[in-house]
């Protein structure tokens, strides 16, 4: 066999629960979280805008941390919890971060705002927003090209007051 | 069934009002519809050989270790590909233009760093890229062209083989006596500008997927597209196929565009080709990488500017000479040809010299991006205005009122041709109107008796405007369809595809006030060439002030049929008929209403085999095209405040005031997002962003970790004013907004770094502003 051939036919198990459910696959070592969720589970709201950790377009979220799905294999998660933007709207109630991002018009393409609401969401759960600055350095891990933050900033200021975002 | 209350309750306008998006639900809950995330798993996946070396003469090509590779099913170069090695031409040409033909893969030359070699076809994309490894390409290198200077330097080398010179075209326009008037102007002053753009940057990158249905002889290619029909249109003659052969669908998402994505491409030609070839679907999705080194940016102009003016800051003359890199080949000279109509901007100058080299370069080719030429020439004349009041010691506001045109001067003839090739006359606008509505916002006075005392302090502020007049809704047309369907809906169809700018929502708000019905009846849908058969593209902030009009004009017309319908259903004459709501109800008698289901049941599901009354409206739809007479003139002004820090170089924005001006508002939500989204852009030309290239071409800036980006710490939320002065050259009075924000920006920005650091008489010729730069200009670097 040549070096590729092995490459491509390096297997693992895996087991971790991705939006609470249970998955269990065999998998090469060399496919990341993100081509995993998107390509094995069809969870495409997970976007790739770089694949080297740079615009944050692909966070989700790991046992509770926002990472970047580009940059991890999936077989290192074996035993994780995985959230992805998936899981943010709720018996179809858009999570209180969603909604907001709808009030100030924070997206125009959508791109980049599956990876803006995981770093957010997971943000949020340990830090209040009160003010311009703040709101600012919570979006700074990641890219939008298309509305110059305006109405992210404006959307989190609206739910950084340390209630809950999920619902 | 009927509801009367719903038909007759009455209709409230609902264009003009800031209503949310319908495109938002499903991109926040992860459902959007991205071309990668369509459902192609039975799809092969292409990756491309991209060539390594900026000029060189490709000697062979060795695919057979790539071949080998398990799961590979072929990899192809040009002399697999001979019926596709035709000409890609460019868009927008002069009859004066020197030519570089242009194939969709490299014959045997290549000429710029990511220029398509061979493209690999494989089970999946992971072994694609394995086997593009495994591509052997032996070049032998030629001479290289890594910079406009060098381009047009007469012993330099050339960028293309048995090419004479690396000149695209010398074009001149003259209004006036420009020599005479710059030598008995009482006051001249000629400076050198460096202007980069950088590229469009769209989080999605390209993506191309096609199938080809044997069966029906028909191609569907989905492409991440701003011009689905031009696509269409280049691949049927590609392809020798006809239109109707070809389906180009752009996604109902796409990634954003600005500019890039207008433009058509090797991969968009070869990629439906080898499906059809291979008899297998195939997508190509592009990744950053290849997004920098093969997606068209706008890159550099090199300007060198002259103006001749009175004591009283007055202009008597301009005279611009600059340099646009087309890159290895010419994609259309649209944007140095905006660049030189848009020079004069605001002022009235009775004598204008606009004078262009455009180059070849061995750098990946340029086009329009977001601005699209403008902000250069914007640049240009607004640091002159600056340099003018600076000279004089006068405000440079105040230099700047002195020779706007004024709101009574139009229709306003420059004196110039615009990129279309109609003389450029300004349609409707109101620039003393916007100087002042930014200046009270400002407050001006305040803040310069604060940078007095801020400077005592040690703290660099300064202030900077930008004002520009941008040519917006190009033709020649674009066009709407709109149909009651056959479960009582209105579905609207658009020609042109959006990339995030909301067309479901506003183009939805239009047609419910032209129809008199509600907003939720409506479904706008677009990006399709096998729904409507004729459209133009998204580009140069063109489609609202081309398909508004059209979409009103299709559904007034389909009014008319409604009307009709319901005046034959209910037996009252048309007169008594109004629509609102879900349906039509007679107007002395209001309990009395018909359904759009009730009418669409009559009229286009009617009934197998039984007649309707002669005369009556069967098939409810129609289809409206608008052409513009001439392009609709925007215009705006952005007054920035900086903050700049001697030490370490760093210029920090503390404020914006834009003042835009695009006619009527259609949804304020959207402008502003519009603004706000270009706006960044501008920043990040400003201060940030810039591609470079080394001596033998290669590209230096390929990731984001080294070309950046602004981010939100790197950004204000600009102050935004409004005035709407309505164009006269379409019925609603709407112009085009999507590059408003981005267009004034860096000369606003430069200008306000300048002031700021007036103390030290540090200049400011070249974008972006970088720390390095900022301290070179200060001396701190010797
Ligand atoms: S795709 Fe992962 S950070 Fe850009
Ligand atoms: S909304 Fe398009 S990149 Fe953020």
């Amino acid at each position: 066999m040549t070096e590729q051939e092995q490459i491509t036919t390096d297997l693992h198990p895996l087991h971790l629960t991705v939006n609470g459910k249970d998955v269990d696959s065999v998998l090469d070592s060399r496919i990341s979280l993100a081509d995993f969720l998107r390509h094995e589970l069809r969870l495409t709201g997970t976007h790739l805008g770089c694949e080297q950790g740079s615009c944050g377009a692909c966070t989700v979220i790991v046992d509770g941390v926002a990472v970047r799905s580009c940059l991890m294999f999936a077989v290192q998660l074996n035993g994780s919890t995985v959230e992805t933007v998936e899981s943010l709207c709720v018996d179809g109630q858009l999570s209180r971060l969603q909604q907001a991002f709808h009030e100030e018009h924070a997206l125009q393409c959508g791109f980049c705002t599956s990876g803006f609401l995981m770093s957010l969401t997971a943000h949020l759960r340990e830090h209040q927003v009160t003010n311009d600055q703040e709101a600012r350095e919570a979006l700074s891990g990641n890219i939008c090209r298309c509305t110059g933050y305006a109405g992210m900033v404006k959307a989190l200021l609206a739910v950084g007051d340390g209630e809950s975002t999920t619902q | 069934m009927t509801d009367t209350t719903t038909i007759s309750s009455g209709h409230k306008t609902v264009t003009g009002t800031g209503v949310k998006r319908r495109e938002d639900r499903r991109l926040l809950t992860g459902e959007g519809k991205f071309l990668d995330d369509l459902n192609f798993s039975e799809f092969l996946e292409a990756a491309i050989v991209r060539s390594t070396v900026a000029h060189a003469r490709v000697r062979s090509i060795d695919v057979s270790g790539a071949i080998d590779l398990p799961g590979v099913a072929g990899v192809y170069t040009a002399g697999d590909l001979e019926e596709l090695l035709q000409n890609l031409p460019p868009k927008v040409v002069h009859p004066d233009m020197s030519h570089r033909v242009r194939f969709p893969i490299v014959l045997d030359e290549a000429c710029y760093v990511g220029e398509i070699i061979a493209v690999v076809v494989a089970e999946n994309r992971r072994i694609a890229e394995d086997a593009v490894d495994l591509v052997i390409v032996d070049y032998e290198p030629l001479p290289v062209v890594a910079s406009t200077a060098s381009a047009l330097d007469k012993d330099g080398p050339i960028a293309h083989l048995d090419a004479p010179d690396n000149v695209c075209v010398h074009i001149t326009q003259k209004a006036g006596d420009p020599d005479g008037a710059l030598l008995s102007a009482p006051h001249v002053l000629s400076e050198t500008f460096v202007i980069s753009r950088g590229g469009g940057h769209s989080m999605e990158g390209r993506a191309v997927a096609a199938r080809f249905d044997e069966v029906a002889g028909e191609l569907t290619v989905w492409d991440a597209t701003q011009a689905p029909h031009y696509a269409r249109q280049m691949l049927a003659v590609f392809y020798e196929m006809t239109e109707d052969q070809i389906r180009v669908i752009a996604p109902e998402d796409v990634g954003g565009g600005f500019g890039p994505k207008a433009q058509f491409y090797g991969e968009e030609v070869l990629i439906p080709f080898l499906a059809k070839k291979l008899g297998r679907p195939i997508k190509w999705i592009e990744d950053r990488w290849e997004n920098f080194v093969s997606s068209a940016p706008e890159r550099t102009q090199t300007h060198r500017m002259s103006v001749g003016f009175d004591d009283e800051g007055k202009l008597i003359v301009i005279k611009d000479i600059f340099e646009h890199d087309q890159g290895a080949y010419c994609l259309g000279l649209q944007v140095p040809s905006i660049t030189m109509s848009t020079l004069p901007g605001p002022y009235k100058i009775a004598n204008i010299h606009s004078e262009l080299f455009s180059c070849y370069t061995n750098m990946v080719p340029t086009s329009s991006l977001r601005g699209a030429g403008r902000p250069q020439a914007v640049y240009v004349m607004e640091r002159m205005m600056d340099r003018i009041a600076e000279h004089l010691g006068i405000a440079p506001e105040e230099v700047r009122r002195r020779n706007l045109i004024q709101a009574d001067e139009f229709p306003y003839a420059v004196g110039l041709l615009f990129r279309d090739g109609s003389p450029l006359t300004y349609d409707s606008g109101n620039y003393p109107g916007l100087l002042e509505k930014a200046e009270s916002r400002i407050d001006l006075s305040a803040f310069r008796d604060r940078q007095i005392r801020e400077r005592k302090e040690g703290r660099f502020l300064g202030v900077g405007i930008g004002m520009c007049v941008e040519g917006t809704g190009l033709g020649p047309y674009e066009g709407a369809r709109v149909r009651l369907t056959n479960f009582g809906r209105i579905m609207l169809t658009l020609a042109a595809a959006p990339q995030g700018q909301g067309y479901q929502t506003v183009y939805a708000q239009l047609a419910a006030d032209a129809l008199n019905l509600d907003m939720d009846v409506i479904d706008v849908r677009h990006g399709d060439t096998g729904n409507i058969p004729f459209g133009q593209g998204t580009f140069g902030s063109r489609v609202t002030a081309n398909a508004a009009p059209a979409v009103v004009d299709a559904c007034t017309q389909l009014k008319g049929d409604l009307v009709k319908a319901a005046s034959m259903l209910l037996g009252v004459p048309v007169d008594q008929i109004e629509l609102s709501g879900t349906g039509a109800f007679v107007v002395d008698d209001p309990e009395r209403t018909m359904s759009l289901l009730e009418i669409t049941r009559a009229f286009n599901v009617g009934r197998h085999g039984i007649a309707v009354k002669p005369g009556s409206p069967v098939g409810l739809e129609r289809t409206a095209y608008f052409t513009p007479e001439r392009a609709a003139y925007s215009s705006s002004i952005n007054i920035c405040v900086v903050e700049v820090d001697p030490e370490t170089g760093m210029v920090e924005l503390l404020r914006s005031v834009l003042v835009h001006d695009c006619g009527t508002v259609l949804n304020p939500l959207l402008v502003d997002g519009q603004v706000y989204g270009g706006f960044a852009h501008g920043v990040g030309n400003a201060l940030y962003e810039e591609m470079h290239f080394d001596e033998s071409g290669q590209p230096q800036t390929v990731s984001y970790l080294d070309y950046a980006l602004p981010g939100a710490l790197e950004l204000v939320t600009p102050e935004l004013v409004d005035q709407e002065t309505p164009s006269p050259l379409n019925p609603l009075g709407v112009k085009g907004v999507g590059e408003s924000g981005t267009i004034p920006t860096p000369a606003a920005i430069a200008n306000a770094v300048e002031d700021a650091l007036r103390p030290f008489g540090a200049r400011f010729n070249r974008l972006p502003i970088t720390p390095m730069r900022v301290l070179d200009a200060l001396g701190v670097l010797d």
